[in-house]
């Protein structure tokens, strides 16, 4: 019997690797934990009403966007609309090359690494610099992101000190401030030399055509302080209806993706450069890309187009530890991952259909999510989608045969008597796959088939006792 | 989101599910929940038709032969009576994930009614019948592990009440109790890698408190962990609630 892909990567996993992955996500979880109900009484209240909002927002996209793009053009902003990755890349080229502007600089986003702008724009003779200390990172190792809010979480510091002694960014020093100073002072050059700053958005109200960006090393602020031209590039699925409804998503957002009241930077954006509004880059861009999020909307999945990006479903989650993201070989890890990235997907969904096999269906990814999202129920949903579409699934137990029996209890009792026979074989000789697999790893309980049936039998011809 | 919305318990008669597992394996854990229900004055019926509550399959992504299963299922326990089930997860499969897989299904209301009227057992005893004080004794110190299906339900705590309430027992926390075990149904023969190591660090964050018994609600969880542990040469004893329960009335551990 073969493996799962994901379990063989965990095995294959280098030791200190995984230390450092269970060690930070714990230690976030348990901090977010505790924050969240030494604050408040129930926080389990709000991650429902916060999960209301959002799908309310996703359900009514066809009354929340044309009012966005009102407010945002009402703003001085002007408004694309990208319906794949290659048209999102290719509007950010549009722009760049209107402005004659060659050099680009990346607050850390997510949508971005989904549509691999920066590698696109690189081909086109751009350059996009990340900004923010654990993109950097991953962009100067050709590395990928392991984690939605942490990138380099699979990294150690001893690693990335190699690559700055690599890079020329110094003799190797691998003490944390040093290395953050470091990549400052290699950024601060970036910024200034930089033509349009590039962000994403964590939200963007419906109401007010606000922008929101949370963020804690103050990047995405120098990339819009040094530009000219700002593009944000916005899943479809970021708007909320009221600028209200901004108070219950951030202080939920903070304290479930990295256990802080707020994060250190909460900046909403209203527009460009205006008499209103003296600061900032003159131009500004919002980009909103589709990419295959309408048809998860047309999924019995939809309700995880509510997710604000937390990671806190990473954090907790058992196989995450063990797995670590890139495990999961999409730009979207973890719980969260394993239901989006084989939806957006979309043609290629059987390459990706192992990802919601890799869960106990424990539930604590639900349990934590700040919107409340029943990831369990959508793995299932996406089991069921792949067993109808025949995909194989190495290592899953075939189950027409047990339900046939399971539906016919004289069968079934025969069976259960029959599998007596278990005892007397060595665990190798045992004629089903799935038992092999379990007593190879544990010992399998003695088969007492059929023993509870026998009692309950001669208990009722006895008289009851008084 | 989970149904936990129950029918209040009227009469004193119940009918039993008493799981594959029990079926197969562990007669004994079966055989305390029916002493325990009648030491409560409860009636226990058993319908001999039951196999098993259609979860494999459900997990596994075969939800049409899961649903061949829950309507066996559904037409076994015909009636109105409760029906009480040792275990969490097959609770939790009854009112929530037979509910899930027949949404389209024209017979998902029969599915429903079932889920409402299906007890884990805990939160039968302490929720449905308002029991929640236990006679006799058992000298133990008592790890008790909260099953992952018993998330978003009353069983947790309604199976600490009833521990806490035993003479003798004195129940130890551990480490990270709120992880899961590693069992996950298919998952533990699929991913078997992730799924050891995930319960060989319950393992050591239960042997670090020294139980005499790591006891829980859920018989997978157990045969998954009593298995590796008894695998790497440490064996645990591990019990069933319901074992426990039993063997207080009767004086205390066997
Ligand atoms: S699914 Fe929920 S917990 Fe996971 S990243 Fe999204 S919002 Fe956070």
């Amino acid at each position: 019997m073969r493996f799962q892909q994901i379990d063989q990567f965990a095995a294959e996993l280098k030791a200190d690797t995984r230390a450092s992955v269970y060690q930070s996500t714990k230690t976030t979880h348990e901090k977010r934990t505790k924050l969240l109900f030494d604050q408040f009484t129930d926080p389990n209240r709000l991650r429902e009403i916060a999960g209301e909002i959002k799908q309310h927002a996703i359900e009514n996209l066809d009354t929340y966007l044309p009012r966005v793009e009102e407010k945002l053009k009402a703003n001085g902003a002007q408004v694309h609309w990208a319906a794949t990755a290659q048209s999102a890349c290719e509007t950010v080229l549009r722009i760049m090359r209107a402005r004659g502007a060659t050099k680009m600089v990346k607050a850390k986003t997510m949508v971005s690494e989904e549509i691999e702008l920066a590698h696109f724009l690189e081909k086109n003779g751009c350059e996009a610099v990340e900004t923010d200390l654990g993109e950097f990172i991953i962009q100067i190792d050709h590395d990928h992101p392991s984690h939605i809010v942490r990138p380099i979480i699979h990294k150690n510091r001893r690693e990335i000190a190699t690559s700055f002694e690599r890079e020329g960014l110094g003799a190797y020093n691998d003490d944390p401030e040093t290395i953050t100073r470091r990549a400052r002072h290699f950024l601060r050059h970036k910024y200034l030399a930089a033509d349009v700053g590039l962000t994403g958005a964590n939200f963007v109200s419906a109401e007010s055509g606000r922008i929101v960006l949370v963020t804690n090393e103050g990047n995405s602020r120098f990339c819009l302080a040094a530009t000219k031209c700002h593009i944000a590039l916005v899943g479809i699925e970021k708007i909320v209806p009221r600028d209200r409804d901004l108070g219950i998503l951030l202080n939920l957002l903070g304290r479930s993706g990295t256990a802080q009241d707020l994060t250190v930077y909460t900046e909403f954006i209203g527009g460009p450069k205006s008499a209103a509004q003296p600061d900032g880059p003159e131009e500004m861009h919002v980009i909103f890309v589709d990419n295959g999020r309408t048809d998860v909307l047309a999924t019995e999945c939809r309700d995880i187009l509510r997710c604000i990006r937390c990671g806190a479903c990473l954090n907790v989650c058992p196989v995450y530890r063990q797995a670590s993201g890139h495990a999961y070989r999409s730009v979207y890890p973890g719980p969260v991952g394993a239901v989006l990235s084989p939806l957006l997907a979309a043609e290629k969904f059987p390459a990706l259909a192992d990802l919601p096999k890799a869960s106990s269906l424990c539930g604590a990814c639900n349990e934590v999510c700040p919107v409340n999202i029943p990831i369990p129920d959508l793995l299932l949903r996406l089991r069921n989608k792949a067993k109808e579409e025949g995909v194989p699934s190495p290592g899953t137990p075939p189950m027409g045969a047990w339900a046939l029996l399971a539906s016919q209890p004289t069968a079934w009792k025969a069976s259960l008597v029959g599998g007596k026979l278990m005892n007397h074989l060595p665990t190798k000789m045992i004629p089903v796959p799935a038992l092999q697999a379990w007593a190879d790893k544990r010992e399998l309980p003695r088969w007492r088939g059929g023993e509870f049936r026998k009692w309950m039998k001669a208990r009722a011809k006895k008289p009851p006792s008084p | 989101m989970l149904n936990t919305e129950r029918k209040p318990v009227t009469g004193k008669r119940v009918q039993l599910m008493a799981t594959c597992l029990c079926d197969a394996f562990y007669d004994d854990v079966a055989a305390a929940t029916v002493e325990v229900l009648e030491h409560l004055g409860v009636e226990v019926a058993f319908p001999e038709a039951q196999t098993c509550c259609g979860q494999p399959a459900f997990n596994g992504g075969d939800w049409a032969a899961s649903r061949k299963v829950v309507r066996h299922t559904v037409k076994t326990f015909a009636g109105e009576e409760p029906v009480v089930v040792p275990s969490g997860s097959c609770a939790a499969m009854m009112f929530h994930g037979a509910v899930l897989e027949f949404e389209k299904e024209k017979d998902v209301g029969e599915v429903e009614a079932l889920g409402r009227r299906t007890w884990e057992l805990a939160d039968f005893i302490v929720n449905g019948l308002g029991v929640k004080a236990w006679p006799g004794r058992y000298d133990a110190t008592v790890a008790f592990h909260r099953s992952c299906h018993s998330r978003g339900t009353k069983s947790g705590e309604a199976s600490l009440t009833l521990l806490n309430a035993i003479a003798g027992v004195r129940v130890v926390e551990f480490g990270e109790g709120e992880q899961c075990c590693g069992f996950g149904g298919t998952f533990s023969v699929s991913f078997p890698n992730i799924s050891t190591a995930m319960g060989a660090l319950k393992l050591d964050h239960v042997r670090a408190v020294k139980p005499d018994v790591f006891v829980s609600g859920d018989m997978s969880c157990m045969m998954h962990l009593g298995g590796l542990a008894a695998k790497e040469g440490k064996p645990i004893k591990t019990l069933h609630l319901a074992q426990v329960l039993r063997d207080a009335l009767k004086g205390g551990p066997r």
